[in-house]
This record gives structure tokens, sequence and C-alpha cells, in this order.
């Protein structure tokens, strides 16, 4: 959709906004949620003020959430604080870009392959493929950070972009997900596709695909998020400073924080910079969430 | 014999030949079996081994069967008085308490009139959008224990404390600082699974409500809103399970320190994290990541039995 579009779009949701149609009710309930919502955004604004505030801003008293006189600077410190390591941070981002479109993709395209399997084909094992998957749910993969770390030195994957990507690339809650979606397509229509002569393949790529994006945008968000914010697989799996991501690189710049004035612009602007892509790409797919979370309970 | 034979080798040969048949669903599902097995099936097993050896990750691991577990049980009194309490008191608030806060959010949000839902719900899932490195560049101003600490000198031009609270660095605040954190971030995607859930819900199921003598709005979510979001809500209280662990190392963030000031934000996580990378002892840290995946196991399955539908409904 174009930017004009959009617009217009947001135009028409004024017009539609009538106060005296709501009920005591409704208004309590919006009163309510518009006093918890100032709460949950007050840091998210913070994050996002705190990022531009110059250097005697940042400590004045009493500290002001909202910034005076916006600038660049922290910006150009983050920048400079690198300058004189020989990774400057611009590698950390490039590496961050990379993991996060690959494991973007892998995850969806694998947790899509494998729930239209489970959902459509029903070979023999499919019931214990899925039981296993819907145990595993509950998976949290910082609980056993130690066998893992040692599974991955035996495959040898250290200081690569495989050893960031392979271990985030299965997502229980993807596939099951992906499955709740996929048992409502009808099988008429893979059924008449197959009549016509297509292949397994051909069938999935040209239209399981295309009726399952609000699954893949969803899962997708879901990845994107995991992927872009994790760092440990940069602090266990890579010993090569140029292999790390940024949101090990703000690890380092943020801890002892609390005791220290240096650097503390850096942080802020990097704060900002490993949450946002996050919001937008929420702010981009949210409908397609809502419609894939509908599909979302285990039965 | 010869005939028992002949009939299981054609039993074979017919399993062999449905799962020759079957070859291209098992080759969709292999890119992500084989990752499955590799990263999550095979760590939780060779965890289970682990955890009845010594190892310190210099020398090969050697047996010493249960003693693992017996110091557990016997010598860390760390565990017993600190990690253990603190996990189950923590779950128990921000995984329940979370759960609640999310249907009921949800549950306000799906009342008001479709334009503002959008937004809401924006608003409410934002904060869980924040990684952890993120939070504590958020919160470590927001709750410093000085006067300079936002919350501190909001509450000071207030006139509601005398002198800066030490939120994050002393021990009687800093649970309490942790759990709203937390609960800060937990409307995650079970919310969001929840809310598509009470939207799902049939509007005229509402109305035969209403015919059956439903007056208020309690009584619709009970009767109604509940029954009908039943799959969503498990989804939902699996998912606060997940939150509730994945939330749990939060205490080291805040304060900046592992173990965190006496001891008053440590979970059996940062006592994992503590045996495993500090003292090398990973052996018994492994025992440590069993007994936490069997607590989210019995966990799990308590909310199938709350939640679980029968075949039936």
């Amino acid at each position: 959709m174009n930017a004009a579009g959009m617009l217009r779009k947001m135009f028409t949701w004024r017009t539609q906004i009538r106060f005296h149609r709501m009920s005591p009710f409704e208004i309590f309930a919006a009163v309510l949620l518009v006093v918890l919502s100032i709460f949950m955004l007050l840091p998210i604004v913070y994050i996002i003020n705190h990022a531009f505030k110059p250097y005697q801003e940042l400590f004045i008293y009493p500290p002001n959430i909202f910034v005076r006189e916006p600038s660049l600077q922290n910006f150009a410190e983050l920048l400079a604080t690198t300058k004189t390591t020989a990774v400057p941070v611009s590698r950390y981002l490039f590496n961050s870009v990379v993991v996060t479109a690959l494991a973007v993709f892998l995850i969806t395209m694998t947790s899509a392959m494998c729930a239209y399997a489970i959902s459509k084909h029903k070979f023999p094992g499919h019931k214990l493929v899925f039981s296993t998957i819907l145990l595993t749910l509950v998976f949290v993969p910082e609980t056993v950070e130690i066998p893992k770390y040692l599974i991955v030195s035996k495959l040898h994957i250290f200081d690569t972009y495989w050893g960031h990507v392979l271990p985030l690339v299965a997502v229980p809650t993807g596939v099951f997900l992906m499955k709740q979606f996929i048992d409502q397509l009808p099988d008429e229509l893979l059924d008449s596709a197959r009549m016509d002569g297509a292949r397994e393949l051909t069938l999935f790529l040209r239209i399981v695909i295309p009726m399952l994006m609000p699954a893949v945008a969803t899962i997708g968000i879901i990845a994107f998020d995991s992927a872009w914010k994790d760092a440990t697989t940069s602090t266990f799996y890579m010993q090569d400073e140029t292999m790390k991501t940024f949101p090990f690189y703000v690890e380092t710049l943020t801890s002892g924080m609390a005791n220290s004035v240096a650097r503390q612009g850096a942080a802020a602007a990097a704060a900002l910079l490993l949450f946002l892509p996050n919001l937008i790409m929420f702010l981009v797919f949210q409908s397609k969430v809502i419609a894939t979370m509908a599909h979302s309970g285990i039965k | 014999m010869v005939a028992h034979a002949k009939i299981r080798k054609n039993k074979l040969m017919a399993a062999l030949r449905t799962l020759w048949e079957y070859r291209v669903s098992y080759l969709f599902i292999a890119p992500f079996l084989i990752c499955f097995i590799i990263f999550i099936l095979l760590p939780v097993l060779s965890a289970l081994a682990l955890s009845f050896t010594y190892y310190n990750a210099i020398e090969a691991p050697h047996f010493i069967g249960w003693d693992n577990f017996r110091n557990m049980l016997s010598q860390d009194l760390i565990l017993i008085k600190y990690a253990l309490p603190n996990t189950l008191s923590f779950s128990l608030i921000v995984g329940s308490g979370g759960y609640m806060c999310a249907f009921m959010l949800a549950w306000l949000i799906s009342i008001l009139p479709g334009v503002y839902r959008k937004w809401f719900t924006l608003a409410m899932y934002t904060p869980s959008l924040a990684s952890l490195v993120a939070m504590s560049i958020i919160w470590t101003p927001m709750l410093s224990s000085d006067r300079i600490g936002y919350l501190n000198s909001f509450l000071l031009k207030m006139n509601l404390i005398s002198e800066p609270v030490a939120w994050v660095t002393s021990e009687e605040h800093l649970m309490t600082s942790m759990v709203v954190v937390s609960l800060w971030k937990s409307m995650g995607i079970g919310f969001l699974g929840m809310l598509a859930g009470i939207l799902n819900v049939n509007p005229e199921l509402y109305e035969a409500g209403r015919l059956d003598g439903i007056r208020s709005r309690l009584e619709e979510v009970w009767y109604i809103t509940i029954p009908s979001t039943k799959p969503q809500m498990l989804f939902g209280a699996v998912m606060a399970i997940v939150g509730a662990v994945q939330m749990s190392t939060i205490g080291t963030a805040l304060s900046g320190m592992n173990p965190t000031p006496e001891y008053a934000g440590h979970m059996i996580t940062t006592h994992i994290d503590d045996y495993a990378f500090k003292r090398f002892e990973l052996g018994y840290a492994t025992a440590l990541t069993v007994c936490l995946l069997t607590i989210v196991y019995l966990a799990q399955k308590l909310s199938w039995k709350l939640f679980g539908t029968k075949e039936d409904e």
C-alpha cells in the first residue's frame, strides 16, 4: 500500500471515532487501558528520547524523560567508541543483519514445510512428531545452554554464521502456529491442484505459501525478534571478535553502566538501534499477526 | 515357523513400502526435524546424562550416580534457602499473575470498538519486544538508587518518600522491582493469542446467553468467553510458563551482578549460570538444569489439566 492510501485510511479512522456511542462500561475500560498504556509505553518513550539527549541533558537533576534539544551526538559517539578498537560497530551491525536475515528465512521455511507435511500429508508418525512439538512448546533454550555448547563445539561451527543461525532454527512455536493455520485451509484446493498434475514442491511454493502469508509474517516476526536481540550465540559460540553481533556489543557497553558516566550516550543510542527494528516489524505486520493468532489454540 | 517369518517379512515390506510412499512428506519435515533433534532433543537428553557426572569442562566427565542430586538437597544451602523459593514465588507471581493480566487486558481490549483495539494492542505488546539488553538500559536509570533515578526523583518531588530508595540494589526491594519489570514485559504472543481467541468468539453465543438469563458482563466472561477460548487460554498458559523462565535472569540484569544482593533475586537460572560459567562445575549445573526442566514440565502438565479440552468438546 502506498503512503497516500495509508494516510487516507488513518483519516477515515479519525472520522469514525464517536465517543457518545460508547456505553459507560466501555468508557471505563478505555480509561483503564489508557492509564495502563501510559505505564507500558513510558519506558519506550524514554528510550527514544534518551537516545537523542545531548550529554548535558543525560545527567541533569531533576531527570527529564523528554528531550529538550535533540541531537545526534550519541550516535556519533557510538561510532567513535569503536574507532580505536579493531572491530568497528558497523561490523557488528552487518553480522546482526546477516544472521537475522538467514534465521528468519530458515525458520519460516523449515517451520512451514514441516507444518504443511504434518497437517496435510498424514504420513505415518505425524501424530508422534506433532505431540513431541507440543511437548517442547515450553522449551526455553537458555535452560540447556551447557549441552548445547558441547554439541555446537562437536559440530565445529564455532566462529561461523552457521554457529549463529543453526541453534535458532528449530522453533516449536513456529511449527505449532503454522500447523494450526494450515489446518483450516481447504483440502479440495490442494487436491484439485494435484489433479492438474502439480508436484508437491510446486504445490507448496505456488499454493500453500501464498495462502500461508499471514502465518509466515507472524513466524517471521517472532523469528526476527528472537534473532535480532539474541546475544547468547555470540557470547558462547564466537571467539572471534569480528563474528560477534550487535546485541553482544551493546551488552559490553552496558555492563557496569550503573556506576559509570562514560559511554552512557552511546549505550542509549545503541539501545534504540536494538529496539527500533523490532517495533517497526511488528507495526507493519500487526494485522497479519492477529489473523494468525486466531488459530493459536491448543486443542 | 517359516510361514510366521514370511508373514513378518511381508508386514515389514508393507511398512517399508508405506514409508517409501510418503518419502516426500519425510523430506518436507526433515530440515526442521534434524535441527530439532540436534539442538533441542539432544541437548535435553545429554543434560540428563551429564547430570549424573562430575564434569569440569577440562577432564572428561565421569559417572558419579545420584551425587549431584543428593548434594542439591543436602549441601547446597543457597539453592534451598534462596534459589528454589525465589523461583517458585517469582514464577507464581509472574507466570500466573502475568497470565491473568494478559487475559483481563485482552478482554478489556475486545469490548472496545474496533478502531481503538489496534493501538491498545500495540501499546501492550510493545514492551515484550524489548530485549533483555535493552531492558537494563531502560530500567537501570529509572530504578537507580540515588536521587537521580527517575522513580526516586519523581517520588521525592511528590513528597512521598523522604530519601532515595534502593530499588534494585537492596534486599527488600529487588524482588518487587523484578516482578514489576517482568509483568511489564509479559504481554507476549500468549496475550495476542488470547486476544485473537476472544475476538473470534461467535457473537451469537452472547445473544443466546442473554436469552438464557446471563445479565452481567462478568457472567458472560465466566460462562461464554472462557469456555469458548479454552484452546487459546492453554496456549497462553504455556507461553506464560516460557516467559517466566526466560525472565528469571532479570535480577542479574537489573542489579548488575550475579549473585544478586543478599541473594534477593537469586533464581535457579542464575544459580545454573553461577555454577556453570563461574565455577565450571558443569555436571552439577546440568543437574540443576534437569531440575528446572522437570519443574517446567510439571507446570505444563498442570496447565493442560486446567485448560485442556476433551476430544468431544
